[in-house]
């Protein structure tokens, strides 16, 4: 048996050194085995240390708490240690908290309370109870990913598309700019055309079979407009349109791929996303 | 467009009232034809004179009327509204006339000079209603607009408070205060005390005009001192006033938003943080006051909260700024300014420039 370990990110040292001690007392044989302040750090150190149990904030500088977790769910080196378990760190007046709440889904709450964060003990060392003696380690992770994905969707939601749900129908076009016309031609792109969006930098790209187009939204409040059965996202940066997907590749590294109708280019799956394309 | 009955109403009963009177009038004039029969006459062309002007008005298209008081149809602009008045007082003499000789037989009016007299009446007397309702309308709508000034007054005063007591600047403080509680009591008493000053100083500033730049700047130094109890090491920060600056007044708490969007916006996403400058100088017959920040800048800053984790309260960068410049404007009309820029070596640069007073300009 092993000395269950955790890693815990949160930028404001006076919290983080309360969760530790807060920890310590529910939790006296839980090796807290790195503190950081932001989310790259977060990444490096999971990925140096390989923890059993992540405390990530939310609201951390540099990359926040659902990107480092979305950047860990990528890169975690499934072979050499299970996907780690996932807890978000929130105070009560952000957002997240709200939905964490309305979905009943566990969080660490700042300041932290000793009977909550013993409940969120009891049930991380249920989770780690069951991984050793698991007979088949891909259900295992494949469940472990379930969650991280259910919490990753409560925490990014926008709030503005959060408790109104999918009112609005779905878009039929995309006013777009060309990708050469700095902004000067606006271009109304039928969605049925889209093959993918990608998030790049400041943009997203829009492509359809012969062009390639920019606009401003942001993927995550693109995503809601569009009709989820038709349009995946499949990567933190990429979003697909479902029917044009024509292949899906896996490597020796088992990371995941498609390939699209008519295009040469790969295009990267997820971790947490990956799910989507077990063959039947 | 909806018809008020209601205020019809009203203004139909003050007509009566108005008609009777003017009946008492002509009675004296022609004493021999009874007072009913000349009420009768003067309510005809009274209530025809007040329907075309009540109703009248409706057909004048919205964009030529004030706006009355309670949001209805108001009094048309202009020549619309002479020619209105002109139109109900001509219809009301004729077609009441006639509604009156049906009515009561003879004819009341039988000579030209009785003619023109009783034209005379109704045109005055039609004058005199028409200017009473007009200045009646133009008081009420003054009074509405001054409640609403003084509404907007409260309001803003309500939002300027929400701004500078931000809630989750106030529960963050509170959570590491509650660590502080435990771990390290002597410095929990002295971020007590520093809120505690914070506080008041909130709270009555929306209530004082002015206070010195000394207590401006100390105000400041509680607030970022809070704030570096929770930033830790991330957060840095010099204040610096000369002292012959440090007893002009200035309106209170007018740096807080440049001091919060600095934090917020330039050293909150960057990974190792930074310094924050604040300090004032003279130059000429001014005061210029400078909230410096080594942060990510302005062209690099996040555009807002709407990456869905951030604070429940949203007060963007935006509203800060326009409220620093709305409160230059009520205080100093347009010789104030406050402008915003990226620093050569990064971060951002808030500059305020100030009027100093007379009288501290010639010591």
């Amino acid at each position: 048996m092993t000395v269950p370990t955790a890693l815990i990110a949160e930028d404001e040292p006076l919290l983080a050194q309360a969760l530790r001690s807060e920890l310590a007392a529910a939790w006296p044989a839980l090796q807290v085995v790195a503190t950081v302040g932001d989310g790259l750090s977060a990444v490096r150190e999971s990925l140096r240390l390989l923890p059993q149990v992540l405390f990530l904030d939310i609201r951390m500088p540099g990359l926040d708490g659902l990107g480092a977790a979305a950047e860990l769910a990528d890169q975690w080196p499934v072979a050499e240690a299970p996907i780690p378990q996932l807890v978000f760190v929130t105070a009560y007046d952000e957002y997240a908290a709200r939905a964490f709440d309305a979905q009943a889904i566990d969080y660490v709450l700042k300041p932290v309370q000793p009977a909550r964060l013993q409940r969120t003990v009891a049930r991380l060392q249920q989770a780690l109870s069951v991984r050793p003696s698991a007979a088949a380690p891909n259900d295992v992770a494949a469940s472990t990913l379930a969650q991280w994905r259910q919490l990753l969707a409560a925490a990014g939601r926008a709030p503005s598309t959060g408790a109104a749900g999918n009112a609005a129908p779905p878009l039929k076009f995309i006013a777009a700019s060309d990708a050469g016309s700095a902004g000067t031609t606006v271009r109304m792109v039928p969605v049925e055309e889209i093959q993918y969006f990608e998030a790049a930098d400041k943009y997203v790209r829009v492509l359809t079979p012969g062009n390639e187009y920019l606009i401003r939204t942001p993927l995550k409040q693109l995503l809601p407009q569009l009709d989820a059965q038709a349009f995946w996202q499949v990567h933190r940066a990429v979003v697909v349109r479902s029917d044009s997907v024509e292949s899906v590749h896996r490597d020796d590294m088992g990371k995941t791929h498609l390939m699209l109708r008519g295009r040469a280019e790969k295009i990267p799956v997820s971790r947490l996303y990956a799910h989507l394309f077990r063959a039947m | 467009m909806t018809i008020r009955w209601y205020d019809a109403a009203r203004h139909y009963l003050q007509v009566v009232a108005f008609c009777s009177a003017v009946a008492v009038l002509t009675n004296l004039i022609w004493p021999l034809k009874g007072y009913l029969a000349q009420l009768g006459y003067s309510l005809s062309v009274g209530t025809l004179t007040w329907l075309v002007m009540e109703f009248g008005r409706y057909l004048v298209p919205e964009r030529h009327c004030h706006r009355a008081s309670d949001g209805g149809r108001g009094w048309p602009h202009g020549w619309r509204g002479l020619a209105l008045t002109a139109a109900a007082i001509g219809l009301g003499f004729i077609g009441g006339g006639r509604i009156g000789d049906f009515f009561w037989g003879y004819g009341l009016v039988s000579s030209t000079r009785d003619n023109n007299i009783s034209l005379a009446i109704t045109i005055v007397a039609g004058a005199i209603a028409s200017f009473y309702f007009h200045t009646r309308g133009r008081a009420a709508a003054l009074v509405a607009l001054k409640n609403a000034a003084e509404r907007d007054a409260s309001e803003a005063k309500l939002r300027l408070l929400e701004t500078q007591l931000e809630p989750h600047m106030l529960f963050n403080t509170l959570a590491n205060l509650r660590v502080l509680i435990t771990t390290d009591p002597p410095r929990a008493v002295a971020m007590l005390d520093r809120l505690n000053s914070y506080l008041r100083v909130t709270l009555a500033g929306s209530r004082v005009v002015a206070h010195p730049l000394s207590a401006e700047f100390e105000r400041l130094s509680d607030y970022l001192e809070l704030m570096s109890v929770r930033m830790g090491e991330r957060l840095r920060y010099r204040i610096d006033a000369p002292d012959d600056l440090r007893r002009v007044p200035v309106p209170p708490l007018l740096l807080q938003p440049l001091v919060e969007n600095s934090i917020r916006h330039g050293l909150e996403p960057k990974v190792e943080g930074g310094l924050i400058t604040v300090r004032a100088r003279r130059q000429g017959a001014q005061l210029i006051i400078e909230v410096l920040d080594t942060g990510v800048g302005l062209a690099d800053a996040d555009p807002g909260d709407g990456d869905g984790v951030g604070v429940g309260v949203g007060v963007g960068s935006g509203f800060g700024i326009a409220q620093v410049r709305e409160r230059l404007t009520t205080v100093y009309g347009d010789v104030a300014s406050l402008r915003l820029s990226t620093r050569a070596g990064g971060g951002t640069a808030a500059v305020l420039t100030l009027p100093l007073p007379d009288t501290d300009t010639s010591p």
